[in-house]
């Protein structure tokens, strides 16, 4: 069997798609991505990563494999001036087993780690080392609270490194999903029903998380993220948490202060020690110690804020805190105040 | 399509008494599955590019960060209508289409089981496009998801527009579309093979299109019935789906991948179908281990059923089933790969073509080995909670659906063309056409594959700058508007083939198959004397009986037909074409659009029906209109005085 | 000159299949297959529910158990009637043909009659569609039922009245026959929806 040396027209155009593809590829995937999922930075990730690697590699051998035969075929068998009638083969049983018992066998194989994966990822972790994390999705942001610890917080989730977190994933409206990319715990939070997942995380650091299931006009919106910190870095947050704000004495903070307990606000939101006690949006007695804003879409200064309150539907469509139609100087008054809840 | 008309036409004696009906009308009315085929394949395509500029808008919003050329609300009805208009108005009908034209050919038939069934089932199919899309004028289309989870599509979250109630309708009158074909050519197939066509004679598309059938059969009133729950939810106030009531949003998952996942199958088998048809011909050899590949057909559509759940993964299942429906989704991919080893068996050997239909028969090849793999990286939970709702599922389900079944149906347009037409599409356009769409392709698709696995979720109408998304979104972006243009050729090569294309003749492809023993295009009673067929591949063992290796299967089944055997004239009858398919299918379709309009509030001020005659105080006068064409349509069909000629 | 015909086989009298059966017996079995899903996607949604109900009335305060099991029977003996009326036709006798296929169809208005009586009792005593997850499963569930019941007692009255214009006759016995086949699977639902429904403990 002799290989023609020149290759039929075809192949030259596919042999530029396939680099280009590649090359063009490779762009996809920066280590420095802030949600890449394939870069692990906790102990779910990592198992469910290592998984990846191992189907992917396998995936990358059938794939030469098999298109490398395509391609032989297409080259080797490409019809030439001089043929006759092909020999008429209408097939070979020892093939068909061989072909159909090496994937089976691959499979059978990939099933086996499959297995024991999911085992140890359901496997929650219990016991009294343990962060317990109710995460509760709402239309459009996270809310994060700490059942033992008697913190109430949202779309920014602290944990302690190389702590295991349990997670209590619910909904208050629809069907959403909680992840974050370099820590794992991929699960859907759903109206009526508890899912168990955790996470932990290696390093200390901030990561990203986003809602990962079409929820609405603001999906892409809900996003947050997870702050590890040292585990005195975590008692302190943890403390500061529990804390009742003082009334401010700061006079633009005071005003804020009184146009926030005398407006809408308390209808939906709670800041500890003042009349707002209501738990339809996030509580906000900490808001000014955040590092983001409005489900993670913004960031915690001045002037986002300042965006936010003068439109928070211009920033998140269909957000259920509709547009007040606040003064500016309102929003500087409020802003100030809320900046002071740390 | 004139040609194929005057051609038609030029066969037909008049009979005194047989209706007949010119121009426009013997379009509207005909019952010939020829015609049907054709007005599938026109209407599925114009779909198909529909769908194709609501895909661009997408790609065009995603093309940088925080754009604005569409809103987010904007944003999700158009990916909710890309991916309703691709499934079930152009990938679905186009496959029909084939079924139309090509099965009743291939097996020696003058037409399908039931002719009028046929005509209805396509205008239910139109008027069902029709109604889905009307949304976008009624108020805003659907828009969440093609896959509308519960309970988001409940009435608390979703009655600012009725896009959702115009999804339920259309869906279900698409559904009642679906399955009057399914059972048209479930019969067809079963029942009305040329003598000597045993199962196992029977070509490879036509053996998928079965298969396919019972699929649709089975798996549509799976979806019927939760629409119909999500329906009465949402019209009358009940709770199926409504978790304050203590139901369980997880059920519609459930009863919508119970459908959705042998739905995947049936958009794919005919694509594989025709593939199996094709590489035959270009290769001048028989389909390699072709009753393997065909009960592997027949596997996949068994195993399809227990795999739904693997769309469900990060639901929280639990672990028992994450495992078990992991191992069936891995167990369902032997049978497909079976399939590709064969199809490349089928070429070693071979004396290879590359005349446009072979190379989107390879291009598939290619492009669904990639889609396969990662499937297979999505069979598998843990590796899935990294994958899924990412745009690593929207690379993979692309490269099963468009470099997968689009790759087939452009196949076989470029196969049959010459038999519906009596024309050959441009070669030269045609590898222009297969080129631009390899690399389009590629270049929008491949980098999703990264771009998920780099954290970029599903259905976002934005995203920030600083995830590392930008680049390849744009990449992506550029790759949508390269296959825009692939679609611009393909569309001036059958335009201008149409008029002026080659003269095909029988046979143009030197094929082995029933369809390439007769004129093209076909008279309408397809073939002279009904063939009796010896062997599979029936034409290549009749132009070439010394090619040796022609097996004489014994004929298990297929009723003699005496007239054929003593060389007796036959006495062919022809249905005549009917007004009441027609009228029926716009009657039911105009039933269930008169749900939508009402002036009835339903709970707490939120009504249900559109105003379009403001102040109606009969509700759903169109529903009462609807309904008695639709019975006029039945009744008329029922009694309709058998004729023809 | 019309004559009677369901969905177009013209060549009915020459019809040569390759199974054997008639395209439209074969048309019917896989309509019947189909409904199979249909009916068991109801049920299935009755069963997943049960015991779900956040608030009454429950199965145990309205069934009535006796009552309904009368009108089960009352559907059985249909089916019994329904297969005098195929045969019957099958041996030609029109007459007889008319009286079963009467009563049949009487016996299908009993029974759905007797549901509308028992649903406007469940109705009065509080369950309706709306109230809780066991009226919407019910009713949905049932309804369709009926509504299948009460499309197949149309069919058969239509056979009944076209019998008296001579449209019926023993060459035309596989109308019947169909309308039997889709008779008696309506039967068969119903003896499923009973025993998960009203016989299963709650």
């Amino acid at each position: 069997m002799v290989l023609r040396v020149r290759s039929p027209k075809i192949l030259s155009p596919a042999i530029i798609i396939a680099l280009a593809t590649t090359a063009v590829s490779l762009t996809g995937c920066a280590a420095t991505d802030p949600m890449n999922a394939l870069q692990p930075l906790g102990e779910v990730a990592r198992m469910e990563v290592n998984l990846f690697n191992l189907i992917f590699a396998i995936a990358v051998v059938v794939f030469v494999f098999v298109e490398g035969l395509l391609i032989y075929a297409v080259v080797r068998y490409r019809q030439r001036p001089n043929d006759g009638m092909p020999h008429q083969t209408h097939g070979h049983t020892t093939l068909e087993i061989i072909w159909t018992v090496i994937p089976a066998a691959i499979l059978i194989a990939l099933a086996v780690p499959t297995v024991t994966t999911i085992a140890s990822a359901t496997a929650i972790p219990t016991g009294p080392d343990v962060i317990n994390v109710k995460v509760v999705g709402h239309q459009w942001w996270w809310e994060f609270d700490y059942p033992g610890l008697g913190v109430v917080t949202s779309d920014e989730l602290h944990i302690p490194t190389g702590a295991r977190v349990e997670l209590d994933v619910e909904s208050a409206d629809v069907i959403h999903s909680f992840w974050v990319p370099q820590l794992g715990g991929k699960v859907q939070a759903i109206p009526n029903q508890h899912n168990h997942s955790w996470i932990e995380a290696d390093q200390a650091g901030t990561y990203h998380g986003q809602c990962y299931q079409l929820c609405g006009s603001s999906h892409a919106n809900m996003r947050f993220i997870v702050v590890a910190q040292s585990k005195a870095d975590f008692d302190k947050w943890v403390q500061d948490q529990k804390s009742v704000p003082a009334k401010p004495t700061d006079p633009e903070a005071l005003k804020g202060y009184q146009i926030f307990t005398t407006n809408a606000c308390v209808g939906c939101h709670t800041i500890e020690g003042t009349p707002a006690q209501a738990k339809i949006g996030p509580n906000l007695t900490h808001i000014g110690s955040h590092l983001t804003l409005a489900g993670a879409t913004l960031q915690n200064n001045p002037n986002d804020l300042a965006l936010w309150l003068h439109d928070p539907p211009g920033v998140k469509p269909g957000s259920i805190m509709p547009n007040l139609h606040l003064t500016n100087d309102q929003i500087q008054a409020l802003s100030a105040y809320l900046e002071s809840l740390k | 399509m004139a040609t194929a008309e005057r051609a038609v036409y030029a066969a037909q004696p008049s009979h005194p008494g047989s209706r007949h009906y010119g121009g426009i009308w013997s379009w509207v009315f005909t019952v010939d599955h020829k015609k049907i085929g054709i007005l599938y394949g026109v209407t599925a395509f114009v779909f198909f590019m529909m769908g194709g500029l609501e895909a661009l808008l997408v790609r065009s919003q995603l093309a940088v960060p925080n754009n604005t050329v569409v809103t987010g609300d904007a944003y999700n009805e158009l990916f909710t209508m890309h991916a309703t208009t691709m499934v079930f108005l152009a990938l679905m009908p186009m496959s029909v289409a084939f079924f139309n034209i090509v099965v009743p050919l291939q097996i020696g038939a003058r037409d399908v089981a039931f002719p009028r069934l046929n005509a209805f089932s396509y205008w239910v199919f139109l008027c069902g496009g029709l109604l889905i899309n009307s949304s976008f004028i009624f108020g805003g289309a659907p828009d969440a998801g093609w896959f509308g989870y519960a309970n988001l599509t409940e009435l608390p979250y979703n009655h600012v527009t009725h896009g959702i109630d115009f999804w339920i309708l259309g869906l279900q009158v698409l559904g009642v579309a679906s399955m009057a074909g399914a059972f048209n050519f479930l019969v067809t197939i079963v029942n009305m093979r040329a003598p000597g066509m045993s199962f196992m004679r029977m070509p490879l598309f036509t053996w998928m299109t079965l298969v396919t059938s019972i699929l649709l059969m089975l798996a549509f009133p799976v979806i019927t019935v939760a629409l119909i729950e999500l329906m009465f939810d949402r019209f009358v106030g009940t709770n199926f789906f409504n978790p304050t009531a203590g139901a369980d949003p997880i059920l519609w998952q459930h009863f919508f991948w119970l459908f959705g996942h042998p739905e995947v199958y049936i958009l794919i088998l005919p694509a594989m179908g025709i593939v199996s048809d094709v590489l035959p011909t270009f290769s001048r050899k028989p389909l390699f281990g072709y009753p393997v590949v065909a009960y592997s057909g027949v596997a996949i559509g068994f195993m399809a059923w227990g795999v739904w759940a693997h769309h469900m993964f990060s639901t929280g299942l639990g672990p028992v089933a994450d495992s078990v429906f992991s191992i069936t989704t891995m167990l369902i991919a032997v049978p497909t790969g079976i399939k590709i080893f064969n199809w490349i068996g089928t070429m070693v050997g071979g004396s290879l073509r590359f005349s446009t239909p072979m190379l989107f028969a390879i291009g598939f090849i290619a492009m669904f080995v990639i889609g396969g793999l990662s499937g297979v990286m999505l069979a598998s939970p843990p590796a899935d909670w990294v994958e899924n709702d990412t745009y690593f599922v929207v690379a993979h389900i692309h490269y099963v659906l468009f470099g997968g079944t689009m790759f087939g149906l452009f196949a076989g347009i470029y196969y049959w063309f010459p038999k519906v037409t009596g024309r050959m599409l441009d070669e030269k356009f045609g590898k222009i056409h297969f080129w631009l769409t390899m690399i389009g392709m590629n270049v929008t698709f491949f980098v999703q594959h990264m771009v998920g696995l780099d954290g970029m979720p599903r259905r976002i109408y934005t995203y920030p700058s600083g995830m590392g998304w930008d680049l390849p979104n744009l990449i992506s972006t550029i790759g949508a508007f390269i296959l825009a243009a692939s679609v611009l050729v393909f569309l001036y090569n059958f335009a201008s083939s149409v008029r002026w294309g080659t003269i095909a003749g029988n046979d143009p492809w030197d094929g082995r198959t029933l369809e390439w023993t007769i004129p093209s295009p076909p008279p309408e009673y397809n073939f002279k004397k009904i063939p009796i067929v010896h062997a599979r591949d029936p034409f290549w063992e009749q132009k070439y009986p010394s090619a040796g290796g022609g097996h004489a299967i014994p004929a298990i089944a297929g009723a003699a037909h005496d007239a054929e055997e003593s060389g007796e004239e036959e006495h062919i009858h022809i249905p005549d074409p009917s007004i009441y398919p027609f009228f029926a299918a716009v009657g039911f379709a105009l039933t269930m659009a008169g749900l939508l309009v009402s002036s009835a509030p339903l709970t707490a001020g939120i009504t249900t029906g559109i105003m379009i005659a403001p102040g109606a105080s009969l509700p759903s006068w169109l529903s009462v209109v609807g309904l008695l064409t639709m019975l006029w349509g039945i009744y008329g069909w029922a009694f309709e005085p058998v004729s023809g000629y | 000159m019309a004559q009677v015909s369901l969905p177009a086989d013209h060549a009915a009298e020459h019809e040569q299949t390759s199974t054997g059966l008639s395209n439209r017996k074969l048309l019917m079995w896989s309509f019947l297959g189909s409904e199979c899903l249909f009916f068991g996607t109801l049920i299935s949604t009755y069963l997943v529910y049960r015991n779900h109900s956040l608030v009454g009335p429950l199965p145990q305060n309205v069934f009535d158990i006796p009552y309904t099991s009368v009108s089960a029977f009352v559907l059985l003996m249909s089916s019994l009637t329904m297969v005098l009326a195929l045969a019957a036709i099958q041996h030609g006798n029109v007459r007889q043909m008319r009286v079963w296929l009467l009563a049949t169809a009487l016996l299908g208005t009993v029974f759905v009659s007797g549901q509308v009586y028992e649903f406007t009792g469940f109705v009065r005593d509080g369950l309706s569609l709306q109230k809780n997850l066991f009226g919407t499963t019910f009713f949905v569930l049932t309804g369709f039922h009926g509504a299948h019941v009460t499309v197949g007692v149309i069919m058969l009255f239509s056979i009944f009245l076209n019998s008296f214009r001579g449209k019926v006759t023993q060459k035309d016995s596989l109308t019947v026959e169909l309308a039997g086949l889709y008779w008696h699977f309506v039967d068969v639902v119903w003896i499923v929806i009973f025993t998960v429904v009203y016989l299963l403990p709650y």
